[in-house]
């Protein structure tokens, strides 16, 4: 393994490599198709470079764990607006989460639907090519159009055009309180319906999702509102009469227990302990249910976990044939979206196309920057198709 | 500021050229007659002029395909344009270029509250996008001071920012897809109503390449619904550094304003002596604004204000009404038309890290004395995001030239402390010769081949954003 503890370091081996690289911070993220190389890790590259609280932006080293960088977040009273989910528990993986790995996997949690993504609070990186040259892009200020956007390009594109060697981040105040709101026994169409409600009110949800009948206690349709304790109790009090139409509304105040929920809905590990393939599916929300009931008539079976008021969907399925692949991409076609094979085992990635297909003029662009960037095809050669 | 000679191959077949496009274009969507071209021959950046070969008018998608088949088999630049709002150049044509307007492309194509976004033509105008979702209570976030008039086209090219940013992020972050042509003709659908990219995210890089990847003919932009209310306090100091500290502590207390706007004497006394708002005569001045309900907004007013007395204000003015809150904005709303009552004016827009913000001005001062030109600054204070306003004489010969001089060494400061350039007009012609301040070719050189993948044979939009020599071979080939 190589394990550069500088970016010239690095430079130096992605330049000297002969072959293929396989590149990893903590290892946490096993997702896409296998990749066969000589392993580059990052974990050499730790430290936070710079952080000013009140400028609310702070700058990584890439190998740094994420752990790391939310305490001394913390420790200001602030935090990565995105929630980045901890792939650990899913995949079963063990090792320790690096921000490079956030970022290569534009890993957002819950908050995407209000903070937006990982991508969208990403303000810099520096990064080397498969020239083996470094490159910086965007910077450690919150507003910058100076040339092109390679900040948003290099957020998950998996390690295929650079190896990620410091990020930079705008970051968000701590709300000083939160609650969550809790409807039981929706169908997931109702659940659409009651979460699209409160999206569109005034009262800045920063989560919705819908737990399905064997999850949790569910059939339960969970929101979150997060800031001041009083705008919080206001807001709780306004949802839960604009929601009345949908049923009995429960509010959660204890903000170890709110947190502990969001925290387990953000990693998936409803679906830890269960066999099956897990795919990720992103699609416009209000199609979240009809898409869940075409698989069933398709007779895919399933269980669906609906995050980002539907916009999100988890999905498990058996790990046999082609994983439901056929059948979830015939309904992305109709539907519009993409659908991500994140956990299989190593036959059936090998075999399925992990990331969504592209049409013919998108797939050219994207191998044509991946050939611009890496002409070798050393870095994570294969991993996105 | 230099630009290509025109490519003498390509005005010598005009004729052919115009007759091509007239053959794929009602005759009024194409303008070729060298007095109506003149219309076309600068962008807002009004110091700069040359008439195109010719501009066309499409309305619709397949037209905007058609149009760029034409002129990429005839191997004829194109500069894209929205409204021609860009104060940094971005629609300037060199004499060989085709503009590209998409002023026709307005129309609303769908409009979904449930998902909470809206598919529109990008040539509507900012402002029209939420003057379409109004009645529902939503509204488009991004708001670029000239949004009555600029297109989302040019937003999207821009990645134009505004006021609100601090909350609401930039175009790029509520934008979630877009149908483009590349200038081959072909048509790409990127993103869609859906959240996030399924491979590598193409619309984060499209947005914000000043049009030189592909024309944007449609956008799916989310919007959101209103907030039950917004109400600013104005808050005045005696001295830059204490502005600034009162900024940090703001932000560091937990508030997240969805402005904070700065404004410094010279820009505090021009908005007076024209706009007459009321503004206390002071160093410094801060417009700080929160949103929710009445309640909500008091609590937050309220902690500001406590900081802000802290630091010792020489004015403290919380809203309570409407009226209040307007009459708080209008100086800072006519900021930069009170400038341009004393003279003409440069107006920049580098972003520095909020820290650097009272080293930054002090030396502003300096420059502006040894330039022998005034300065006022008004900026987003919340993101670093600076609008120095450079007052010269355009009759004045040299004043132009020694104008530009000192807006480079501004900007040149700007990158020093850890900024950049240009936070959200873009870099157009204005910065392009700057951009080495802030890159090494090797950083520059990743940008290029990404140009090289969207349009190999370099025709769109050809001469802006890179120092020309840093482009001679690519342009050239």
């Amino acid at each position: 393994m190589i394990k550069p503890k500088t970016e010239a370091e690095l430079a130096q081996a992605v330049a000297d490599a002969t072959g293929p690289l396989k590149i990893i911070g903590g290892g946490t993220r096993d997702v896409g198709a296998p990749v066969t190389g000589g392993v580059l890790s990052t974990r050499g590259l730790s430290g936070i470079e710079l952080y000013e609280p009140g400028a609310l932006t702070i700058v990584v080293k890439a190998g740094t764990p994420v752990a790391k960088v939310e305490q001394a977040l913390a420790a200001e009273g602030q935090r990565l607006p995105f929630e980045p989910l901890d792939y650990r528990a899913l995949l079963g993986t063990t090792g320790t989460p690096t921000i490079g790995g956030v970022v290569a996997s534009n890993a957002s949690g819950p908050r995407r639907i209000q903070a937006g993504a990982c991508r969208d609070s990403l303000i810099g990186v520096r990064f080397v090519d498969g020239h083996g040259d470094a490159i910086k892009n965007g910077g450690r200020v919150m507003k910058n159009v100076t040339g092109y956007d390679l900040v948003k390009l290099m957020a998950g594109s998996w390690g295929t055009l650079g190896v990620l060697s410091e990020v930079s981040f705008k970051v968000l105040p701590v709300p000083e309180a939160a609650a969550e709101l809790r409807i039981s026994g929706l169908s997931e169409a109702e659940a659409t319906k009651a979460m699209s409600a409160a999206m569109g009110s005034p009262f800045d949800v920063t989560g919705a999702a819908h737990l399905p009948e064997g999850v949790g206690e569910g059939p339960d349709t969970i929101l979150r509102i997060e800031g001041f304790s009083a705008s919080v109790a206001y807001r709780a009090k306004e949802l839960t009469k604009l929601l009345a139409p949908f049923g009995d509304v429960a509010v959660e105040h204890d903000p170890t227990q709110v947190a502990a929920s969001w925290k387990w809905l953000r990693d998936v590990e409803a679906f830890a302990t269960r066999d099956g393939a897990v795919w990720r599916v992103s699609l416009k929300p209000t199609n979240a249910a009809v898409f869940s009931a075409m698989l069933e008539q398709n007779d895919l079976e399933h269980q669906a976990i609906f995050d980002w008021a539907g916009g999100l969907v988890w999905l498990l399925v058996p790990d046999e044939g082609d994983a439901g692949a056929a059948v979830i991409r015939q309904q992305i076609a109709t539907f519009g979206g993409h659908a991500t094979l994140v956990r299989a085992s190593e036959a059936t990635r090998r075999a399925v196309p992990v990331f969504q297909p592209e049409p013919a003029p998108l797939v050219a662009i994207s191998a044509g920057l991946r050939k611009q960037f890496d002409p070798r095809g050393i870095l994570n050669p294969g991993l996105m198709g | 500021m230099d630009m290509p000679a025109p490519n003498p191959t390509v005005l010598a077949k005009k004729a052919r050229i115009v007759d091509r496009l007239l053959a794929v274009l009602p005759a009024d969507a194409v303008i070729h007659e060298v007095e109506e071209t003149r219309a076309y021959e600068c962008d807002a950046l009004t110091a700069y002029k040359c008439p195109p070969l010719c501009a066309v008018l499409p309305s619709t998608t397949a037209e905007v395909s058609e149009i760029l088949k034409i002129c990429h088999e005839e191997g004829v630049p194109v500069v894209p344009r929205g409204s021609g709002t860009s104060l940094a150049g971005g629609a300037l044509p060199t004499a060989d270029s085709v503009i590209l307007g998409v002023a026709r492309m307005n129309e609303v194509l769908e409009t979904d509250y449930d998902n909470r976004f809206i598919r529109v033509q990008s040539g509507r105008t900012n402002l029209s996008v939420t003057g379409a979702v109004e009645e529902e209570d939503f509204f488009y976030a991004p708001d670029p001071s000239s949004q009555l008039a600029c297109a989302i086209a040019g937003n999207v090219g821009m990645n134009s920012g505004g006021a609100h940013c601090l909350k609401y992020g930039v175009t790029t972050n509520n934008l979630l897809g877009v149908t483009m042509v590349l200038m081959d003709g072909t048509i790409v659908e990127i993103g869609g109503a859906h959240l996030d990219a399924g491979g590598l995210d193409l619309l984060g890089v499209i947005c914000g390449s000043e049009g030189q990847l592909g024309v944007v003919t449609e956008a799916t932009l989310r919007i959101l619904r209103k907030p039950e209310g917004a109400r600013p306090v104005l808050i005045g100091y005696d001295s830059n550094e204490v502005a600034g500290e009162c900024v940090s502590d703001i932000i560091k207390a937990g508030v997240l304003p969805v402005a904070i706007e700065f404004m410094d004497r010279p820009c505090i006394r021009a908005t007076e002596a024209f706009a007459k708002a009321g503004y206390p005569d002071c160093e410094s001045l801060l417009i700080v604004e929160v949103e929710g309900s009445d309640a909500e907004i008091d609590e937050q007013l309220g902690l500001i204000s406590e900081i802000a007395r802290k630091h010792n204000p020489v004015e403290l003015r919380e809203s309570k009404s409407a009226e209040e809150s307007a009459a708080i904005w209008l100086g800072r709303k006519s900021a930069f038309g009170a400038m341009g009552q004393i003279n003409d004016y440069m107006c920049l827009d580098g972003t520095i890290p909020v820290s650097a913000l009272p080293m930054v001005l002090r030396r502003i001062g300096e420059l502006s004395k040894q330039y022998g030109l005034d300065v006022g600054n008004v900026f987003h204070a919340g993101d670093g995001n600076m609008h120095p306003l450079i007052l010269f004489d355009a009759n004045k010969p040299g004043d132009l030239e020694l104008c530009e001089e000192f807006g480079a060494e501004i900007l040149k400061l700007c990158v020093e402390v850890g900024g950049c350039l240009t936070g959200e007009h873009g870099v157009g012609v204005e910065k392009r010769d700057l951009m080495d301040a802030q890159f090494d070719p090797v950083d520059l050189e990743a940008q290029l081949r990404v140009k090289d993948v969207f349009d190999p044979a370099w025709l769109l939009n050809p001469a802006k954003v890179f120092p020309l020599n840093a482009t001679a071979t690519r342009r050239a080939a």
